[in-house]
């Protein structure tokens, strides 16, 4: 949890806004720093965490948080987050073998035309039983609104999953968690390459990076600096809200530029650096 | 020359953990030691040698288990070929095991042509080597000073190195002795051997690729390469060497055409062998024809999908070859990508204009630079030139678009 970015989102552990749907990206330039802060204000919050961790193991993930403070583990004993390690789900589908029972939520990999129904599937079933049923007898601890994260949701279109799918996923995502349940859903994207070439044939990232803006509520999007590497200064994250007030919907951008960390993550005001101040 | 002559000041930000401090850190007993491996400095992680040293210190000092090196091929494979035998004959010095799978030529023939290690002082299996920081600081003692306030200068060094010596060196020109290659177990994997079975279940993977991830799951389970797998007896690294993968001979037609049949195959692969790959003690190198590859989307889906990323290209062939900018190098490297793994802060490379040079004891990336220009006829408007093709070469890294403004 990076209190800079807190206070810039204007959130913090005791109050957030529920119901959103925020949208990470980055092009040329690598958010995954911003998941590991959203991973670590909602377990912070005591919200119930979904975490679909398709890019990088449980190991990965734990060693960041216990350096921001939180325990995955712990998180994971108590029943607060439900991680799904997509990395080690998708080798007994890809490496079929006869005694092993199948992974239901990465079924899609053995033929990916079918679409994202099966992990939906896994996110729908687990949400809404835990939401409905918790009244355990042996005291369980009471969680907050539901919260589901996804670790780069692009790289299910690397595995062959259609663009149209991933929206479908991602609609469906919003309309369980988000509007139903009044939680929150952070997704992040990661696409490469120039923005707008030509707008004949899109690629699938950027197609994917446009239906996910349309759809989200909040975005950081993350760039290298325009003009050129730098030792001090990471890159530059483009916070964009859209807020709906009476009829009127209007939206509010700023830029920041950041440095991360070993143990978290500043960000400042263009040209306020402390490398050049 | 103004080169200051003590070398207690270190060359660059890397410090070696021995100088900073005699507090030693309770370590970890359960941190397993394998011969030719070290704990990484920024954290913890187990890091083995590409054996080349200064691509060591590029990657941070070294592969870290678990994690994949993508190697962009030059434009006939000569030097990413090379890199890809460096790094097994480093394993076979190292005794570790390897796993070579090509589809090009036979795996037997990279292994034959592995570079011959220059074993001066040390046996072939000595434990990781101690550093020598004892006799750098005996040279400082009796070091020239110049001028005081040249002192505390970093030392003008363009060749990337760390300051513990890590890896091995090889002599390019002489290939290695069969007992020492021999001595290493190697399993190997060649298309055209593993007959194909029709699985109606892959329809995204060629029959090679899910062999291949097949033949790799085998090995590390039934060779207990597993992190899970029980400690009883002592544990080894697997060095895992992918040729050319993506290439027509692997079955892959993302090199033929524009929209390939199967365009998810080779990251769908990649996908596995991640997930191979973390669960166990093993680190691979994959080399990748990336020039032929047209769809630079799918090449960029193809780095995220590894750790380490690195470019080569070379002057072979190339006007390039004959401009004197570049007579001192083979080559351009370019950094594509650095490992995020277990930390935040990833160790970005202090420079992005790396060349390479291949010397017959050494492959070297070194820093890139101008050559002192002593001639005297040379004119102003070619150096201008010169220096712009500079400027477009190095046009490489995260954020690069182009120099129009100044952010601050």
């Amino acid at each position: 949890m990076y209190t800079e970015l807190n206070s810039i989102l204007n959130t913090s552990p005791d109050s957030f806004t529920q119901g959103e749907f925020v949208l990470l990206s980055d092009r040329k330039s690598d958010a995954s720093f911003l998941i590991h802060h959203f991973l670590s204000l909602y377990l912070r919050a005591r919200c119930k965490v979904w975490f679909l961790g398709l890019v990088q193991s449980f190991n990965h993930y734990s060693a960041i948080s216990q350096r921001l403070g939180v325990s995955l583990v712990q998180a994971k004993e108590k029943g607060q987050l439900v991680f799904l390690e997509g990395l080690n789900e998708s080798l007994s589908v890809l490496i079929p073998q006869e005694t092993d029972t199948r992974s239901q939520a990465m079924g899609f990999l053995s033929d990916p035309a079918v679409g994202l129904k099966s992990l939906y599937e896994f996110v729908r079933s687990s949400v809404t039983s835990s939401g409905g049923g918790e009244e355990e007898a042996d005291g369980a601890e009471e969680w907050g609104p539901p919260v589901l994260l996804v670790d780069d949701i692009s790289v299910l279109l690397s595995l062959g999953v259609s663009v149209g799918a991933v929206l479908d996923f991602s609609h469906y995502c919003r309309a369980t968690v988000c509007s139903q349940l009044q939680g929150n859903v952070v997704m992040l994207v990661r696409c490469d390459g120039e923005e707008e070439e030509d707008d004949g044939d899109d690629e699938g990232s950027e197609r994917l990076l446009k239906g996910l803006t349309h759809q989200c509520s909040l975005t950081l999007h993350v760039q290298g600096l325009p003009t050129g590497f730098c030792r001090d200064i990471h890159g530059q994250v483009e916070v964009c809200w859209r807020r709906r007030q009476g009829d009127w919907q209007y939206t509010q951008k700023k830029l920041f530029q950041y440095k991360v960390h070993d143990k978290g993550a500043s960000f400042f005001a263009p040209g306020t650096s402390s490398a050049v101040l | 020359m103004a080169a200051p002559m003590s070398s207690v000041a270190k060359p660059s930000a890397e410090r070696s953990p021995f100088n900073t401090t005699s507090f030693q850190k309770k370590t970890r007993s359960k941190l397993i030691s394998i011969p030719g491996t070290r704990p990484s400095v920024q954290n913890g992680q187990l890091l083995v040698s590409t054996g080349v040293t200064s691509l060591d210190y590029l990657l941070g000092g070294g592969l870290a288990v678990g994690t994949v090196l993508l190697i962009e091929e030059d434009r006939y494979d000569s030097y990413s070929r090379m890199i890809l035998k460096y790094f097994l004959a480093e394993g076979v010095v190292c005794r570790h095991e390897l796993f070579v799978a090509a589809a090009q030529d036979n795996p037997d023939d990279i292994l034959q042509e592995l570079p011959a290690p220059i074993l001066d002082d040390v046996a072939i299996h000595k434990p990781v080597e101690q550093p020598r920081l004892s006799c750098e600081a005996q040279n400082s003692l009796d070091a020239m000073k110049i001028a005081w306030r040249y002192q505390n200068l970093p030392k003008v060094q363009s060749a990337l190195a760390s300051s513990s010596r890590f890896g091995h060196y090889y002599d390019v020109s002489k290939t290695m002795e069969p007992e020492i290659r021999q001595a290493a177990k190697c399993h190997r994997f060649y298309p055209t051997e593993h007959p194909t079975q029709s699985s109606p279940t892959h329809s995204t993977m060629p029959e090679s690729y899910s062999a291949l991830l097949k033949s790799l799951q085998e090995v590390i389970h039934r060779e207990g390469f597993d992190v899970a797998a029980p400690m009883s007896k002592s544990r080894n690294i697997l060095r895992i060497g992918l040729h050319s993968l993506g290439s027509a001979l692997w079955g892959d037609d993302l090199c033929c055409h524009d929209n390939p049949r199967n365009g998810h195959a080779l990251t769908t692969f990649l996908y596995g062998l991640r997930a191979l790959l973390r669960s166990s003690l093993s680190v691979a190198v994959v080399t990748v024809p990336s020039h032929l590859i047209q769809d630079r989307a799918l090449m960029g889906s193809v780095t995220r999908l590894c750790d380490n990323a690195i470019a080569l290209e070379s002057f072979k062939g190339s006007e390039r070859e004959t401009n004197p900018l570049y007579k001192d190098y083979h080559g351009l490297l370019h950094v594509r990508q650095v490992p995020h793994l277990n930390c935040l802060a990833s160790k970005l490379p202090d420079h992005k204009d790396l060349a390479f040079k291949l010397k017959r004891k050494q492959f070297s990336i070194e820093r890139m630079h101008l050559p002192p220009d002593l001639s005297e006829t040379v004119s102003r408007v070619s150096r201008g030139e010169l220096a712009g093709a500079v400027m477009v070469a190095s046009g490489c890294g995260s954020g690069t678009s182009g120099n129009k403004h100044l952010d601050f």
